[in-house]
C-alpha cells in the first residue's frame, strides 16, 4: 500500500509480525507502517490484536522469529519497555497510568524524578520543563493542582505532556476519547494535529469511527489477528470501515417509526432542579425509543437520576402509566418499573470482580427466595441461564467474574440484570461507551426488539449518529433545558451536530 | 472434583490438607496430642476465639473491620454478670440467666447498631468508627468496674462453660451452631448476598437496587450480637468478667480470617475455610504447648504460618496462571 518514497520517511515499519498465546494466534503475519508525523489509526474490534501489536512495538512482548521491525530506519530488535521509552516510543493507555494524588507538574515530569539510582530531584526545574511542554501543546493547566482534581479530558492532556517530556517521536493512544465529551474530544484532536505538525507520529486507537475518519490520514484495519488492509481515510465512510472491521454488513440506517398513537408510559411535566434541569416536559410512549442528546453537562444524566430517585426534583411531576410517582431511591424506581443502565459500566453498572451470575440476579433477589426465605440456587441458575440465552451473552461459565467479559458482553449482562426486573421504562445512559462497533449493532438490535415488545426506552447519548439511527424521536438538551425535538427521518447527522455544537 | 471444589470453595481443600498435616506432625511428635484430654481442652478453647472471628469476618467481607469486638464482648459479659448478681449471684435462677442473656445480646447489638449507623449514614471509615467504639467501651467498662473482676455466678454458667452434650463440649456446640448460621446467612440470604456485593463495590450495589445502608447497619449489629455470645461464653469459662479479658485475641481473629482466605479488601471469602483456619491455629498452639514450648513461641509460629500461607497462595497462583496460558 505504501510507495517507496513514503517508506524512506517511515517512523515505524513492521513486517511479518506473528505472536501466539497458548494456541491462540493473536497476530498472524501483520505488517504495519507509520510515516513521520502521520496520524495513523489502528482499527479493529476487541481481540483483533491491536493491543498485542502495541505491546510488541513497545517491548512488552517479543514477536516470533521472522519479524522485521525498523524505527526511523534503525532495526528495533530485542527492545524492552525502557529502551522503547528512551528511544521515544510512548504509549498512553486508556487508564492513563498517572498518579492521582500528585500534582500536574509531578505527573508530567515523573520520568525525570525516578531512575535506577536514588538522587535528589529538582522540583523547580522539573516544574519549569513541565510548563514548557504544556505551552508547546497550547494548553493552560494549573501545574500545582493535584491530578485527581482535574476532569478526565485534562488528565489525558497531562498523559500526553508526560510522553512529550520524554521526547516522544511516536505516540500510541489507546482509546483516548472513550470517556470524553464531544467538545473535549475536539480539543484533544486539535492537540493531536499539533503534534503531527511538529513531526510526532501518532497512532490512534478508537472505537468511534467518526473521529477516526476525521483525524487520521490512513487507517490500518486488523481482524482476528490478521491484516485486512491499509486504507486512506479520504473517501472512506463509517459504514465501510465498520464493515472492514467486523467482516459483516452493519445496519447504519434510521430505524425511526411513528409511535404517536401508542399510549404514553412516561410523562414528565415541568420537572426542575436548580442548576441541573429546568422545566423539562417529555412523553415516552409504549414501544417508543426516545433519544436524548446534547453536550455532557447539559443535564441529561441529572434528569435520568431524578427519574430513578437518585435526585429529588424541586418542582414538576412525573407520571408513569398515568399515575404520579415520586421515587425516593433506586429501589422505589425499580418497584415502579423503571430500570437505569448507568453510563459508567465499570464502576456503577456492574460489580466487576463478582460473578456473571450474581450480577444478573442482583436486582431480583426477592423473586428467587424459597419457602424459608433463603435464596434458591436452582431458581437463580434458571434465571441466569434464561437471560444469557435470551440476550446471547458469550460467557465461559456463569461463575466467572463479569470483568472477564468484553465491553459488549458486559453491557448485555447489565441489560439482563435490568430486564429481569420486568421494567416498563428502560433508561439507557450512553450504553455503548467502550463497546466496539460490531457489538454496538448487537446491543441496538436488542434495544429495537425490546421496543417492539412494548417497552418504553429513553436513550441518552452524546453520539449523534447513535441516537439518530436508533431512536424514534430525538430531543436536544442544552443547559438543562429541552431545546428542540427532531424526527430522525427528517433530519441528518450534520444538521443535528450543527445545532448541538452551535 | 471440580464440583466439590466449587461447593466448598477453593480454599477449603488446601486448608483441610494443612490441618491434617499439622495434626499428623504433632501426633507423631507427642503421644499426648491425640488424647481425649487434649482434644477436649482444644474443643473448649477454640469457641471463644471462633465466635469472635465470626464477629470480625462479616465486617471484613463488607470491606470494613470491627476493632471493638473484644470490648463489645466484655461489656455484654458485664451486663449478664450484673443481672445475675442483682438476682442473688450464685443463687440466681434460670429466669435471671435468660434475662441477663437477652440484656447482654441487646448491649452487643446496640453497640454494633451505633457503629453500623455511623458507618452507613455518615460514611465514616469502619476502622475509625470501631476504634472509637473500642476506646469508648473500654473506658466505660473500666470506669464501671474500677478495673476489677466480677464473679460469683450460678451453676448454669458452669454448664455453659464446661458442660457437654453426648461428650461434645457445650461451647463447641454453640460455636458450630453459630458457624452454620453464618454459613447459611452468607451463602443463602439476601443480606449475605448484599454483604459480598457491598464489599466489592458499594456504589454499584446501590445502583443495582440493594439497600446498602441497611446492609452495613445490619452487618455491625449482627457482629455485636455474636460478640455478646462470645462474652457470655468467656464469663462462663473463667467464671468471672473483667474488662480487657481476651484483649490478645483481637488481632488473632483478623489473622484467622485472612488465613481462611477472606479477601482483605472485601467481597470474597467463606465461613468453612475460616473454621478450618481456626482449627489449625488451635492445633498449633495446643501442640506446641504439649511439646513444652512457651505460649509466646506459639504466637510467633502463628505469624510465621500466615506468612507461609500467603507465599504458598502466591506460588499456587503463579502455577495455575502459567498452566492456563499453556493450555
Amino acid at each position: 500500500m505504501t510507495d517507496t518514497s513514503e517508506q524512506t520517511g517511515d517512523a515505524l515499519r513492521l513486517r511479518g509480525i506473528c505472536k501466539t498465546f497458548g494456541g491462540v494466534r493473536a497476530l498472524d503475519d501483520v505488517s504495519f507502517d507509520v510515516a513521520r508525523g502521520e496520524v495513523h489509526c489502528l482499527a479493529g474490534e476487541n481481540g483483533c490484536g491491536k493491543s498485542t501489536l502495541i505491546k510488541i512495538v513497545t517491548g512488552v512482548y517479543t514477536p516470533e522469529a521472522g519479524a522485521e521491525m525498523t524505527y526511523f530506519g534503525e532495526r528495533l530488535d530485542g527492545i524492552t519497555p525502557n529502551v522503547a521509552r528512551a528511544r521515544g516510543i510512548a504509549v498512553i493507555w486508556q487508564d492513563l497510568a498517572l498518579f492521582p494524588h500528585m500534582t500536574v507538574a509531578e505527573n508530567i515530569a515523573f520520568d525525570e524524578m525516578v531512575g535506577p539510582l536514588p538522587r535528589l530531584t529538582r522540583p523547580g526545574q522539573s516544574r519549569g520543563r513541565a510548563g514548557e511542554v504544556l505551552r508547546r501543546l497550547g494548553v493552560t493547566l494549573d501545574l500545582d493542582a493535584p491530578l485527581n482534581s482535574l476532569p478526565i479530558a485534562q488528565r489525558q492532556i497531562v498523559a500526553i505532556a508526560r510522553a512529550l517530556m520524554g521526547d516522544a517521536r511516536l505516540i500510541f493512544m489507546d482509546e483516548p476519547t472513550a470517556s470524553l465529551t464531544q467538545s473535549e474530544t475536539d480539543g484533544l484532536l486539535e492537540i493531536v494535529r499539533g503534534l503531527s505538525a511538529d513531526g510526532v507520529a501518532v497512532v490512534f486507537v478508537s472505537h468511534r469511527l467518526a473521529e477516526v475518519l476525521e483525524i487520521a490520514s490512513r487507517v490500518t484495519v486488523l481482524r482476528d489477528g490478521k491484516l485486512v488492509g491499509v486504507y486512506p481515510t479520504e473517501g472512506m465512510t463509517q459504514a465501510r470501515l465498520g464493515h472492514l472491521m467486523t467482516g459483516t454488513e452493519l445496519e447504519q440506517a434510521v430505524t425511526a417509526r411513528d409511535r404517536s398513537a401508542a399510549p404514553p408510559v412516561l410523562e414528565v411535566q415541568g420537572l426542575s432542579r436548580a442548576g441541573e434541569f429546568h422545566d423539562v416536559s417529555l412523553t415516552i410512549r409504549e414501544g417508543e425509543v426516545l433519544g436524548l442528546t446534547g453536550l455532557i453537562g447539559a443535564g441529561r444524566t441529572e434528569l435520568a437520576h431524578a427519574l430513578i430517585g437518585m435526585r429529588r426534583p424541586e418542582s414538576g411531576r412525573v407520571l408513569l402509566n398515568g399515575r404520579e410517582i415520586r421515587p425516593r431511591s433506586i429501589r422505589d424506581a425499580i418497584r415502579e418499573g423503571i430500570a437505569y443502565v448507568s453510563e459508567d459500566r465499570l464502576s456503577l453498572g456492574l460489580i466487576q470482580p463478582q460473578s456473571i451470575s450474581d450480577n444478573t440476579s442482583i436486582s431480583v433477589l426477592d423473586r428467587l427466595l424459597n419457602g424459608m426465605g433463603l435464596i434458591s440456587s436452582g431458581q437463580k441458575t434458571d434465571l441466569v441461564q434464561h437471560w444469557i440465552e435470551e440476550l446471547a451473552v458469550k460467557i465461559g461459565t456463569p461463575d466467572d467474574a463479569v470483568s472477564t467479559l468484553s465491553g459488549g458482553n458486559q453491557q448485555r449482562v447489565v441489560l439482563a440484570k435490568w430486564l429481569a426486573t420486568e421494567p416498563r421504562l428502560l433508561i439507557l445512559d450512553s450504553p455503548t461507551v467502550g463497546v466496539d462497533v460490531g457489538a454496538r449493532a448487537g446491543i441496538f438490535r436488542i434495544v429495537r426488539q425490546l421496543a417492539d415488545q412494548g417497552l418504553a426506552i429513553l436513550l441518552i447519548s452524546d453520539e449523534v449518529t447513535e441516537v439518530l439511527h436508533n431512536a424514534d424521536r430525538v430531543l436536544h438538551m442544552r443547559d438543562g433545558r429541552l431545546r428542540a425535538e427532531h424526527d430522525p427521518r427528517a433530519t441528518s447527522v450534520d444538521m443535528l451536530e450543527a445545532e448541538i455544537y452551535a | 472434583m471440580s464440583r466439590l471444589r466449587k461447593a466448598l470453595g477453593v480454599e477449603t481443600l488446601p486448608l483441610l490438607a494443612m490441618l491434617v498435616l499439622v495434626v499428623v506432625v504433632f501426633a507423631l511428635a507427642t503421644p499426648r496430642f491425640l488424647t481425649a484430654a487434649n482434644l477436649g481442652s482444644m474443643a473448649v478453647q477454640l469457641p471463644v476465639l471462633g465466635l469472635l472471628t465470626l464477629a470480625m469476618l462479616v465486617p471484613i467481607l463488607s470491606g470494613g473491620l470491627n476493632l471493638a469486638i473484644i470490648y463489645q464482648a466484655n461489656l455484654s459479659g458485664l451486663t449478664l454478670a450484673w443481672v445475675l448478681l442483682s438476682f442473688g449471684g450464685p443463687e440466681a435462677g434460670f429466669g435471671a440467666f435468660a434475662l441477663g442473656t437477652v440484656a447482654a445480646i441487646a448491649v452487643g447489638a446496640l453497640s454494633g447498631l451505633v457503629m453500623g449507623l455511623v458507618v452507613a449514614y455518615i460514611g465514616a471509615h469502619p476502622i475509625l468508627v470501631s476504634l472509637a467504639m473500642m476506646i469508648f467501651l473500654r473506658g466505660l467498662g473500666e470506669f464501671m468496674t474500677r478495673g476489677g473482676d466480677i464473679s460469683g455466678f450460678p451453676d448454669i454458667m458452669r454448664v455453659i462453660g464446661h458442660g457437654d452434650v453426648l461428650g461434645i463440649p457445650v461451647p463447641l456446640l454453640i460455636f458450630l451452631a453459630a458457624a452454620l448460621i453464618w454459613h447459611i446467612m452468607l451463602r443463602r440470604t439476601r443480606h449475605g448476598f448484599s454483604v459480598y456485593m457491598v464489599g466489592s463495590n458499594i456504589d454499584a450495589a446501590e445502583y443495582s437496587g440493594l439497600h446498602t445502608k441497611r446492609t452495613l447497619t445490619l452487618i455491625y449489629t449482627i457482629s455485636g450480637m455474636i460478640c455478646a455470645i462470645a462474652g457470655i461464653l468467656m464469663a462462663a469459662r473463667f467464671n468471672s468478667v473483667r474488662v480487657g479479658h481476651g484483649e490478645a485475641l483481637l488481632l488473632v481473629t483478623v489473622l484467622a480470617c485472612f488465613l481462611g482466605g477472606i479477601d482483605p479488601f472485601g467481597g470474597f471469602g467463606r465461613v468453612l475455610p475460616v473454621v478450618l483456619a481456626l482449627m489449625i491455629l488451635q492445633a498449633l498452639s495446643s501442640g506446641l504447648n504439649l511439646l513444652g514450648a512457651n505460649q509466646h513461641l506459639s504466637t510467633a509460629v502463628w505469624g510465621l504460618f500466615l506468612i507461609g500461607v500467603m507465599a504458598l497462595r502466591w506460588a499456587v497462583g503463579q502455577w495455575t496462571s502459567r498452566r492456563r496460558r499453556e493450555t
